[in-house]
């Protein structure tokens, strides 16, 4: 058990220094970061210093390890279009994005776990039958599209949730959070849902298929044998064995939450990370860009290892300790 | 013991619409079984020995169903019963064993966990008195040290350890019948062995009357009572077991023998039934056996054979029919 955690964690650091040294190359082949810091009136000599200073003129590996040691630290230079530490940028925007895939995450999960087992288990029924279909349209339409839609129908036409911002937020342990106010959450509601439709239709076509595949098994056939009543089989026994694949797929989708957020945050001017990473490209602002890329790298990684730890706790098959 | 059976299935049909039409994996079977036997149902793969005992235990897959003919558990009709008391009988009274006991468990639950839930189920007992029993059953079935083997998982235990556990699962609730299909086809021999001494052991103990569904002549001559051959869907012969193996009648149970080794007969060559089972969307018309039996006369062409009593068993065979019995040897081989 240990081992495996240390390997997956050597696993996760060889990982991010990929996508660290994708970062790292964005600063070195977008555009001249001299020419941003220097303006127009540097002299040569001024260049020349400045690179010695900077330490460009280092070999690119030493350059590259040098990013490295300072993201480790939180340094990520300083934004090029507020001025301000570019960590600081991303740790004040984070909680809001967080939040906000936090809800979707949960609507998305339980919403499509409870249809994916109630679809699977009614599996001709007319109501399983309708589900499936409506559900074709959640993983179609383009998020956008969604978000647009929702706005029309709940904000303008009905008028019962605002279609853009954050709401009221509320200090907790020094944290600004919305989804503690009944304003904020008002206002997370579009947007989560715009956010976790789709894997909320992914998660439940899933978790509806491993379920009949699980239906079919042996054990299944023999549980009912033994007598046991319907509802023991399907969520004593089919459930539970369906939860590895979906565990899997559904950590996955969590990361894709956090990372892609950036197109309903636009929707809703929702003032997360994807927002502020929008504006970074519009902006080339290249720390913003390249530190928002390592949190996305970092958020990947680190739900990976919860997923694979979670199937210790699930499978007694994979635990080596057990003889 | 009382005259009653413990089972009896009469004129048992089974269905399955197909875009074809419909498909009869069982057709008209009938059995006795009685409490402390073991009835054998044997024939090769698609004979329908499976299906019967799906029948039995009202676990027929969709779109299957049960379209003729009555099962009776000491009397009482079963298959026409609502789930919800089907399923109280699933278990309590009839208790089924897998052939796979490395599929039948489920592999993320303890086998305790498994065992004292199906007790539960059936029995109002406490956890405690729940999980006594489950040890008192492990015990039984010869798991050594039951009591810290019960917080297993399956994958802890061996192939024929779990078909014990497997086993421990029938017997949960003191079931008056037991349907073993195929029980011992996944296991190494010297295992096999094992099990089917633990079954019959168990069956005259407990007097529990068992149904042992198999492909294999020689677990059914070791072990039952009364065998029942099916062949496309419909007995072919049925009797005391002595009776069907030491003078089989249907050319089916004769070609099943001469195909079976035995230290005794010819140790050069097996023989082997020539062709091999129809499928069920291509049924022949009259005797489903007529395309690889050599002794057809004209009216396994045109009929289905009923069964007829010849030397202690019952045969579906037109061989042994009075009317036709007389010109049997004019006949024999002139319609092939």
């Amino acid at each position: 058990m240990l081992a495996f955690i240390i390997r997956r964690l050597g696993q996760a650091l060889l990982v991010l220094m990929a996508v660290g040294f994708v970062s790292f190359s964005m600063f070195k082949f977008m555009g001249d970061p001299l020419e941003n810091m220097l303006g127009q009136e540097a002299t040569v000599a001024d260049r020349a210093e400045l690179e010695e200073r900077l330490g460009l003129n280092d070999p690119i590996i030493v350059q590259y390890f040098d990013f490295f040691e300072r993201a480790l630290r939180g340094d990520f230079g300083v934004s090029y279009r507020v001025g301000l530490p570019v960590g600081e940028v991303i740790l004040d925007r984070l909680p809001a994005t967080l939040e906000l895939a936090f809800l979707s995450g949960v609507f998305a999960i339980s919403l499509g776990f409870v249809l994916g087992v109630y679809t699977a288990i009614k599996r001709d029924g007319f109501l399983a039958n309708f589900i499936m279909t409506t559900s074709l349209i959640g993983v179609s339409l383009p998020t956008f599209l969604i978000g647009v839609f929702l706005i029309w129908a709940f904000s303008v036409n009905l008028g019962w949730l605002p279609s853009f911002g954050r709401g009221e937020t509320r200090s907790v342990f020094g944290v600004d959070l919305a989804i503690f106010t009944w304003d904020g959450l008002r206002s997370m509601i579009l947007p989560a849902v715009t956010l976790g439709l789709y894997q909320m239709t992914l998660i439940m076509r899933l978790v509806r298929s491993e379920m009949l595949e699980v239906l079919r098994t042996d054990y299944i056939r023999f549980a009912r044998a033994r007598g046991l009543s319907q509802r023991t089989v399907n969520f004593g026994h089919a459930m539970k064995n369906t939860l590895v694949p979906v565990i899997t797929v559904t950590g996955l989708q969590f990361g894709s939450i956090v990372a892609f957020a950036i197109i309903t945050e636009s929707v809703f001017q929702w003032p997360g990370v994807g927002l502020l990473f929008i504006n970074a490209v519009s902006f080339v602002d290249i720390p913003v860009m390249s530190a928002y890329l390592l949190l996305v790298g970092v958020i990947f990684v680190t739900i990976n290892l919860i997923v694979d730890l979670l199937y210790f706790t699930i499978d007694p098959r994979l635990s080596v300790s057990s003889n | 013991m009382s005259d009653t059976p413990i089972l009896k299935v009469s004129d048992l049909i089974v269905e399955f619409p197909v875009r074809e039409g419909t498909l009869r994996p069982v057709d008209r079977v009938g059995f006795e079984v009685r409490a402390g036997e073991i009835l054998g149902l044997v024939g090769e793969s698609g004979a329908g020995k499976s299906m019967c005992g799906s029948a039995i235990i009202g676990l027929i897959e969709r779109p299957g169903r049960i379209s003729g003919g009555e099962i009776r558990l000491h009397g009482e009709r079963i298959d026409n019963l609502p789930e919800d008391d089907m399923r109280r009988i699933r278990g309590k009274r009839i208790a089924m064993v897998f052939q796979d006991p490395l599929t039948s468990l489920n592999p993320l639950m303890t086998v305790g966990k498994q065992l004292t839930e199906t007790i539960r189920a059936h029995l109002a007992v406490s956890s405690s008195e729940a999980r006594s029993r489950a040890v008192a059953l492990l015990e039984e079935v010869g798991i050594p040290a039951a009591a810290s083997r019960i917080d297993a998982y399956p994958h802890q235990f061996s192939g024929g350890m779990r078909q014990r556990v497997v086993i421990a699962l029938a017997l949960a609730a003191e079931p008056e019948l037991i349907i073993a299909d195929e029980p011992t086809t996944a296991l190494d021999v010297s295992v096999q062995a094992q099990i089917m001494a633990l079954l019959k052991k168990l069956c005259r103990e407990r007097g529990t009357a068992v149904i042992l569904i198999t492909h294999d002549m020689g677990v059914i001559a070791e072990t039952t009572d009364r065998v029942a051959v099916l062949y496309a869907g419909r007995i072919a012969e049925i009797g005391p077991t002595r009776a069907v193996l030491s003078t089989p009648s249907h050319p089916y149970t004769i070609g099943l023998m001469a195909s079976t080794p035995s230290t005794t007969g010819n140790l050069q060559q097996l023989s082997q039934i020539p062709g091999s089972m129809p499928n069920l969307r291509a049924i022949p018309k009259g005797c489903a056996f007529n395309p690889r039996c050599t002794k057809t006369i004209s009216p396994c062409f045109k009929d289905i054979p009923i069964l007829e009593t010849v030397d202690g068993s019952e045969v579906a065979c037109w061989l042994y029919d009075p009317a036709y019995k007389a010109d049997t040897k004019e006949e024999t081989g002139a319609s092939q």
